[in-house]
């Protein structure tokens, strides 16, 4: 994996342009334009079924667009596959916490890095690189000691920072957290909150949805605010949250 | 899959550990399921005298390659085949009647063409067939999984089945085909049970290694991570279609290979050979022996084997009771299993 970091694209990481999903009858992301700041971290807030997770599974193609377009580094897609969204730079976790539960946490972090093509991954077993680059990560995130254990015997929190740690060992330009704080509890929060800050910190992009008020309020630099789909406005952090009237209407605080 | 070099930490944790008496007295199964099984067998083969233990060697040889092989796809890669009879059926129906030297009265029974090639020469053709079907069904079989990849491995199943039964004109259909020939390299023929043994003894170390080198390689994780999540494995830039129609492929062309054996060592095969019955008592094998684990298939072969046969020496089962007596016993050993020890003897991942 090449580090994407360095490379300049533009003010935007990624841009989606009338992008949309209907299941059914239900417009869960209704014709949505919104601009994520290159090395920044943006915030997707909005009330429960307002299509703030719809808009991160569109985003690392685990869904079909129904319409629109994504611009990621300048490139226009129409088309997002999910194996290729790493090629574009892009990682993602899960509100669910997805794991691979029945494998160990060092493999958790071993997968990711290994080769994608067929036969060379036949022939490769675990390069010197990748083990260190796996250490790293599972040091970073506090997990070393449990590299043994089974990803699902672990608890919800430590299940949660490996998530991200599995991300992270994907070295891309651009990360979206779905919820990556919720059900924490304080000093885990931290770690999180540290790990986001630090990712911004090495140049890169980080796409985060959150309930929780003060989070986005220390965190974000951007912030975009949805509804049924839409977007109801985007903007500087600060000032999005200086409205009065969004935060009343739709954050309830 | 290792995970890090052992280093002082790790001979100190080993000193720590208990001893083989010490774990076994503290119940510990897989040791146990081991020592019982192998036992078992040694008892066994003393007990019944070399020329038994010869035939019962070569059965057993046949079943370790088939449930090493659908070990990868079922334990590894969690795509529950119950159709793995098919490409053992493949295999077995090509070896069959490319080698066959039977000549067929035209008119009282279903005639075939007479081939005559050695068996060396027909073993891969059995294999690439097989290998090929398992792509064109493997393409389709990509759409599906958990319950409804069930269902529809069972369909490929029946549907080896009545191939089998109706092509007459290919197969003999009921009749079977008769004279399948043994193998022989050069002057060496496999025409003895021993060498035969020997053989199958080899496939089955064939089948063990390259199992090996895929299971303990990147490749070989990739397809644990399928099972677990393939949707998320997709994501973190695989494609997942391609490592499950590899792996599905290379697992039938080695269950062509049992096939092969199997109907050189009979010499006649008939379509009730291929059934959809002796599929599932295959995943039997597999789930009893434990889920991605290849010592464990092999113990489960071995295990399977020793009840099977073992059972006809039951003094108090009449004869006509045996062949029945061993599904029964099975069905209820793994409604245990899945009660207590839902992963197997040997296995660490549960269905």
């Amino acid at each position: 994996m090449s580090t994407r970091t360095e490379r300049d694209g533009g003010r935007f990481a990624l841009e989606t342009i009338e992008v949309a999903k209907h299941f059914g009858g239900v417009h869960a992301v209704d014709g949505l334009s919104i601009a994520i700041p290159r090395g920044k971290i943006t915030c997707v807030v909005g009330p429960n079924g307002s299509g703030k997770s719809t808009l991160i599974n569109l985003l690392s193609g685990m869904l079909p667009l129904d319409g629109g377009v994504v611009v990621v580094d300048g490139v226009r897609l129409r088309v997002i596959k999910p194996h290729e969204t790493p090629g574009l730079g892009i990682t993602r976790t899960f509100q669910d916490v997805r794991l691979f539960d029945q494998i160990s946490v060092w493999d958790n972090i071993m997968v990711v890095l290994t080769e994608r093509r067929l036969l060379p991954a036949l022939l490769e077993r675990g390069k010197s690189g990748q083990r260190e680059r796996t250490e790293e990560i599972l040091r970073s995130v506090g997990m070393w000691e449990k590299r043994r254990s089974l990803a699902m015997d672990l608890s919800y929190g430590q299940r949660k920072l490996l998530e991200i740690g599995r991300a992270m060992a994907l070295n891309v330009n651009t990360y979206l957290f779905d919820e990556p704080f919720a059900g924490l509890f304080p000093q885990m929060l931290e770690r999180v909150k540290g790990i986001v800050r630090q990712l911004r910190n090495e140049g890169r992009t980080i796409l985060f949805i959150s309930h929780n008020m003060d989070i986005v309020r220390e965190l974000s630099d951007h912030l975009i605010v949805m509804d049924s789909g839409k977007l109801l406005t985007e903007g500087d952090a600060e000032e999005v949250l200086a409205q009065p009237e969004v935060i009343e209407a739709y954050l309830g605080v | 899959m290792s995970t890090d070099s052992g280093g002082v930490g790790s001979l100190m944790r080993a000193a720590r550990e208990p001893g083989v008496f010490m774990r076994l007295a503290r119940g510990n199964l897989e040791l146990w399921a081991n020592l019982v099984v192998i036992t078992w067998a040694v008892a066994f083969a003393i007990w019944q005298g070399s020329g038994f233990a010869i035939t019962l060697g070569t059965v057993f040889a046949i079943w370790a390659i088939l449930a090493v092989s659908l070990n990868l796809v079922v334990g590894f890669t969690g795509l529950l085949s119950v159709g793995h009879i098919g490409f053992f059926g493949i295999g077995a129906y090509t070896v069959a009647i490319l080698t066959s030297n039977a000549q067929y009265e035209q008119l009282r029974t279903e005639a075939i063409p007479t081939f005559g090639w050695p068996f060396f020469a027909a073993l891969p053709v059995g294999i690439v067939l097989a290998g090929l079907t398992a792509i064109a069904v493997g393409v389709v079989f990509n759409r599906f999984r958990d319950d409804i990849f069930v269902l529809v491995s069972f369909g490929f199943a029946v549907i080896c089945f009545n191939v089998f039964l109706n092509s007459r004109a290919l197969t003999r259909g009921a009749f079977g085909i008769h004279e399948i020939a043994k193998p022989e390299i050069g002057s060496v023929a496999f025409g003895s049970e021993v060498a035969f043994l020997i053989l199958a003894l080899v496939f089955l170390a064939v089948v063990v290694l390259i199992s090996w080198f895929i299971v303990s390689s990147s490749f070989g994780r990739v397809l644990t991570a399928i099972r677990e999540d393939e949707r998320a494995t997709e994501v973190f830039g695989y494609q997942v279609t391609h490592f499950k129609l590899t792996v599905w492929v290379i697992s039938a062309m080695m269950a062509a290979a049992a096939g092969g054996l199997f109907a050189s060592w009979t010499t006649f095969i008939d379509p009730n050979s291929f059934i959809l019955l002796e599929s599932i008592l295959l995943v039997s094998i597999v789930i009893l022996g434990g889920l991605a684990t290849i010592w464990g298939s092999i113990l489960g072969a071995m295990a399977f084997v020793l009840l099977e046969e073992g059972m006809r020496f039951l003094p108090f089962l009449p004869d006509e009771y045996v062949g029945q007596a061993r599904q029964v016993i099975l069905g209820v050993l793994l409604v245990l299993l899945m009660l207590f020890r839902p992963q197997g003897l040997l296995g660490r991942y549960r269905l």
